[in-house]
């Protein structure tokens, strides 16, 4: 009750005192400046804000309304046809667009689970003092660093099913050694998805780590005098203070592999046929290479608006609670 | 019974400062750390090898890690064939990733002193609108940034992969939070010596924000350097595209030329590779920052 109270306390008489102060010169926690030299600082921000960022939001749209066949000369209006062709059986884009979000859902709820809980594990594991930890915390979070078109060019040829390192050494261990790792299924999103968590895996341990750093040692030395397992600290005490981080960490991965591309442009190439072809890639094709913008626009929109709906969800499911 | 717990709860509140013996634990933790680690770096170990093998050698079964003979071939044919040609591409990137950060820390840290320190109409609907975008899936952005790029006649040169990903959000907000937590009464010190907002923001805050300057740089140089999707349809032709791009050129080109491949992998994964091992404490240090504030 008390701890509620303390910091509305204390911001009170700051904003008391912050409007006792005639003009702009004197404020506490304010340089003084003119009128205009807020907007002289954010002008260069601001531009490429507006330029590339809130306009495409509202440009894309209005493109998503038109046939807007980037060779041509003519981008009639076609209100919600659009929209309406991917919804459409009957209409060329549908099957593929479908097929598309299809493995882009796939692909996010086959990695999501294994990047947001082995990274905890590794983290968890590093969140002890001991020699070399920091060693192999950069060992872990090496591959990010490299990115998308290296990792994805080298696991291609690790993992090609002739003269792939994988297939050999599975092959050494009595395992099956003939798997078409990059032009079979359910294979290729084994690849995939393992590239990607080889590739990110470091990236979301640090993250994790960070956080559990700041969960107070306090909170763990009163659950070990209370008798708490180690299981139950886990439970009562790391999770409820990674909770934060945890509807973060959630949201961004969901994101990252909602926007999956690069492994599958360059490992598989969308195949099988078209089965790893993600959302994202099919959009890029539809867009920008076969330059069809107002379908692609519309794909875009409805990817987007799936996306908003996983957010609310997220945030609903790690919302504070109240009792329990 | 109650030991083997309690030792632990130690450790992890560290108030062990006496030796400990090595435990089955320690090894068992050692033991796994080691074959993570083992499978994090023989794939990189394994690229750096392949790319000083002939060939045939590359393509060879079973495959071996030791080049014989060691031969630079790969790395003579990247650099001298006309259609893939590497040392463009690095300089591209170089060129990109220099300027793409500089515009970012540049643009997000007069933003971000404008949001920490100062007060005018507006600072909340500014601020509110930057954090919003970060929530934004770049998917949208797409389409029509090709066609506003296209209209600025941007498309197909450098300029294109440099300056629409440059209004950092992330970048906005993490520069906010530090200026926020510099002391006042250094600014007002300037301020009594006579200098404007501006001085200020230039003599005193960025002097003082150095380290977090730094961080930022090396995230926005990462991720521009790294940036595979626009480049690949934004940049169509050879000599104007970045590392990333060029990649897929060249594994167009020479499909299981794994000798060529690695070796422009190589090319790409050096510069970063260095700057991590020198720089890491900085980029772990912001990544794990975007996770706190998130």
């Amino acid at each position: 009750m008390s701890t509620r109270v303390a910091p509305s306390a204390t911001a009170r008489p700051d904003k008391a005192h912050r409007s006792s102060h005639r003009g702009g010169a004197s404020r506490r926690g304010t340089a003084p400046h003119g009128r205009l030299t807020p907007w002289l600082f954010l002008a260069p921000y601001l531009v490429l804000f507006i330029a590339f960022v809130v306009s495409p939001v509202v440009y894309g749209l209005y493109i998503s309304l038109h046939r807007w066949d980037f060779t041509l000369p003519g981008k009639p209006f076609v209100g919600l046809d659009n929209y309406r062709d991917l919804f459409d059986s009957g209409s060329v884009y549908f099957e593929s667009f479908w097929t598309s979000m299809g493995a882009t859902g796939i692909f996010t709820v086959a990695s999501v689970p294994l990047l947001l809980t082995l990274p905890l594990l590794v983290a968890l594991v590093m969140n002890k003092k001991f020699p070399g930890r920091n060693l192999f915390r950069a060992v872990y979070f090496a591959p990010y660093v490299l990115g998308v078109a290296v990792v994805a060019v080298l696991w291609r040829y690790l993992l090609d099913n002739n003269i792939g390192l994988v297939n050999y050494y599975l092959g050494l261990l009595g395992l099956p050694d003939d798997t078409a790792w990059l032009t079979s299924l359910p294979a290729a999103w084994v690849s995939l998805v393992g590239v990607t968590v080889w590739w990110t895996l470091g990236y979301n341990s640090v993250i994790y780590l960070a956080a559990l750093q700041d969960i107070p040692k306090e909170l763990y030395e009163a659950a070990r005098v209370d008798g708490a397992s180690a299981w139950n600290q886990f439970v009562h005490v790391t999770l409820p203070g990674l909770r934060p981080v945890l509807a973060f960490i959630t949201m961004i991965t969901i994101i990252a592999s909602a926007n999956m591309f690069g492994q599958s442009y360059l490992m598989t190439q969308g195949g099988p046929g078209r089965a790893t072809r993600t959302a994202i890639y099919q959009i890029s094709e539809t867009g920008l290479r076969q330059y069809q913008m107002g379908t692609a626009a519309a794909m875009s929109y409805v990817l987007t608006a799936f996306l908003m709906v996983l957010s609310v969800v997220v945030f609903w499911l790690f919302r504070e609670r109240k009792q329990s | 019974m109650n030991t083997m717990p309690e030792v632990e709860g130690e450790e992890r509140i560290g108030l062990v400062p006496r030796k400990r013996p090595l435990t089955a634990r320690h090894v068992v933790r050692y033991a796994g750390l080691i074959v993570l680690a083992l499978v994090f770096v023989s794939p990189l170990v394994f690229m750096v090898l392949t790319s000083f093998k002939t060939r045939g050698d590359a393509a060879g079964f079973p495959p071996s890690w030791i080049p014989d003979p060691f031969t630079l071939e790969g790395y003579r044919a990247i650099l001298t064939t006309a259609g893939t040609p590497v040392l463009r591409w690095f300089a591209n990137s170089m060129v990109a990733a220099v300027s793409n950060a500089a515009l970012v820390v540049g643009t997000a840290a007069l933003a971000g002193y404008a949001l920490a320190r100062m007060t005018f109409r507006g600072r909340n609907v500014v601020f509110g609108a930057i954090i919003a975008t970060l929530f934004v899936p770049p998917v949208i952005l797409v389409i029509p940034n090709f066609l506003i790029v296209n209209e600025l006649g941007w498309l197909n040169t450098l300029v294109a992969v440099i300056v629409p990903t440059a209004a950092s959000a992330f970048g906005v907000f993490f520069l906010r939070q530090f200026f926020l937590g510099i002391p006042l009464e250094l600014e007002e010190a300037a301020r009594l010596d006579g200098a404007n907002a501006f001085q200020i923001f230039w003599r005193v805050v960025l002097p003082l924000s150095r380290p977090a300057l730094a961080t930022l740089a090396l995230l926005a140089l990462l991720t521009n350097w790294n940036d595979f999707l626009w480049p690949v349809y934004v940049l169509f032709s050879p000599e104007v595209q970045t590392l990333p791009a060029g990649l897929s050129t060249l594994q167009s080109a020479n499909a299981v030329r794994y000798d060529i491949l690695m070796a422009g992998a190589v090319v790409a994964s050096v510069p970063v590779l260095v700057l991590f091992v020198f720089l890491q404490r900085y980029i772990i240090e912001g990544v794990s920052r975007s996770g706190l504030k998130g």
